[in-house]
């Protein structure tokens, strides 16, 4: 069962990952990036981090994606012209595409993973109670850096935003 | 396979008084504003117009389902699509009751008990302003892209105040699951005064509900924030190019908002389905009571009509209305119906709320509205917030 939902939600977000790219108009780019937020939430529930799902789809699919998309409504951005390639760019493109992949999966694969598979439902620590004890013990200092990193980009945005007024 | 079928009778039952209780709400809401107006309201398809509804799901079922030649097609459809869905899924989390037990079958009145379902629905509200922003901007008008633009800015601005004000009772009941949040709130004060989060200690979250109600109103465009569809300056808003079911999809989404506000209220700051004083004073008798008086108040009016047809209606209603009553009092069903009576009853009131103020309010300025948000809401939020954080860790020491 869980594999079988793993299978769809996998399917769901590589195809609207492939159909972000394809498409011309940013309107439908920027759907398909839902669909892929949307689908990476379902993914975390599977894999049990219940509060980072919810995050997923209250900070990226709710939060994040709704000002991309009333930027772009807001500019009333037309579809994108297809611009002139070069052959080689046309002739190369894909098989280039295929090895970099491969090599990135080869090497995450190695280096990354352990030797033995994920098992659904076997990790139970992905509650909010659980991620806020390790983001304010374990993990309080990146924590803490992020949140100013955040505060110095929302002044610089004011500041951005003030001068054109003026 | 039994939990597959349970699940799925139950989400039958719910689909189905969910479904009913969307049009006979705007039914209510016609009389009510009518009556507020000094107007009688609908009153021509059955007895006080109660077959409205139907009448009008009917109509537009059958008008001609136009599609206008300068919309991009595809997102124009899938607007009212999402509007509609996401407006639906919310209910599949709200607990209505506590767990009934028919026939040797024990089930919690509640489609799925999510331990998260408090971020569930913030995650389904923020997630819902797409079909307003698509509707508008698929439309290819400027009226509704001036609509869809304005729901998304007020959306954005106002979820902020919202969630803040949802966290500060998480913060005093540590739990993030709907049916765990009413059990937090359960006994009472001095033997009379219910433990729910409005008058619970140690900070009673009084300034919350009032934010979480204002913000609320503003997350599903109703009156007086209704500026994605007021009328005066932008026709119809976001669906002034949607027609028949595609229209009745933006409808639906609106009122089924609302219907999940109401109840996600009621279950924070009111107690869900917990009587307002204890069964030791009677309150298991006041539903059967409210019921009583009304049966008796319909039979008397039968008896002596204002209008020729109250003679067959109004007896009617109060022979009804006394076996409701009758009903209330047995135990078996009392079990099953008092809780739902109670969480009805509540979410009957936030609604009524709605319609009141539909009634009664005008609509803000844009730049009031936006202004308001981020100079009065969200500072008040913030500190109410660290007020209730302060205090819950001080009583926990």
């Amino acid at each position: 069962m869980d594999a079988i939902l793993f299978l769809i939600f996998a399917a769901i977000a590589l195809g609207c990952a492939v159909n972000l790219v394809l498409q011309t108009h940013p309107i439908a780019s920027a759907l398909s990036l839902i669909g892929v937020m949307g689908a990476l939430a379902a993914l975390y529930l599977l894999l049990g981090g219940e509060f980072i799902a919810a995050a997923q789809l209250i900070v990226y699919a709710g939060a994040i994606m709704v000002l991309f998309v009333f930027v772009i409504m807001l500019l009333n951005a037309g579809a994108e012209q297809e611009s002139r390639k070069r052959l080689a760019a046309k002739v190369l493109g894909i098989p280039l595409l295929v090895v970099l992949l491969g090599l990135v999966g080869y090497v995450l694969q190695n280096a990354l993973l352990p030797s033995e598979g994920v098992k659904f439902g076997a990790f139970r620590h992905g509650t909010a109670q659980d991620v806020g004890r390790s983001l304010f013990t374990i993990y309080l200092l990146p924590f803490e850096v992020t949140s100013v990193l955040i505060l110095v980009a929302i002044l610089g945005a004011v500041i951005l935003a003030r001068k054109e007024i003026d | 396979m039994n939990f597959f079928i349970l699940s799925i009778i139950k989400a039958a039952i719910v689909a189905f008084v969910l479904l009913t209780t969307l049009a006979y709400l705007q039914w209510i809401e016609r009389k009510v504003i009518a009556h507020i107006q000094l107007r009688v309201g609908p009153r021509r398809v059955g007895p006080h117009g109660l077959l409205q509804p139907l009448a009008d799901v009917i109509k537009l079922l059958t008008k001609e389902d136009m599609l206008p030649s300068h919309v991009n097609k595809v997102f124009y459809l899938l607007a009212s699509f999402l509007a509609g869905m996401f407006a639906l899924i919310s209910i599949s989390v709200i607990p209505f009751g506590t767990e009934i037990n028919i026939g040797g079958i024990r089930t919690s009145m509640q489609l799925t008990d999510l331990n998260f379902g408090v971020l569930f629905i913030l995650g389904l509200s923020g997630i819902g302003v797409y079909g307003v922003a698509l509707a508008g901007w698929a439309s290819n008008n400027k009226y509704s892209l001036l609509g869809g633009l304005r729901s998304s800015a007020q959306m954005i601005s106002y979820e902020l105040p919202l969630a803040m004000a949802i966290a500060a009772p998480l913060l005093m009941l540590n739990t993030l699951s709907f049916r765990e949040v009413v059990n937090g709130q359960s006994g009472y004060y001095f033997g009379f005064l219910p433990r729910w989060t409005i008058f619970q200690g140690p900070f009673p979250q009084v300034v919350s509900f009032l934010l979480f109600v204002v913000a609320a109103f503003a997350e599903t465009n109703r009156v007086p924030f209704d500026l994605p569809e007021a009328e005066n300056e932008l026709v119809a808003g976001f669906h002034t190019e949607y027609s028949s079911m595609k229209f009745a999809a933006f409808f639906m989404a609106e009122y089924a908002n609302m219907v999940t506000v109401s109840c996600v209220a009621t279950l924070l700051f009111l107690g869900g389905w917990l009587p307002p004083f204890p069964p030791e004073y009677g309150s298991n008798y006041v539903p059967s009571l409210i019921f009583v008086i009304g049966g008796g108040l319909a039979l008397y009016h039968g008896i002596n009509p204002a209008r020729p047809f109250d003679r067959i209606t109004l007896p009617v209603a109060g022979i009804v209305f006394l076996g409701v009553a009758a009903m209330l009092l047995v135990p078996v069903v009392a079990a099953i119906l008092l809780p739902l009576f109670w969480f009805a009853a509540k979410v009957g009131v936030i609604l009524f709320l709605y319609i009141w103020v539909r009634g009664t309010l005008p609509r803000f300025r844009y730049d009031q509205l936006m202004s308001f948000a981020w100079t009065v809401m969200f500072p008040v939020a913030v500190v109410n917030l660290f007020v209730t954080g302060l205090l819950v860790a001080i009583v926990s020491k």
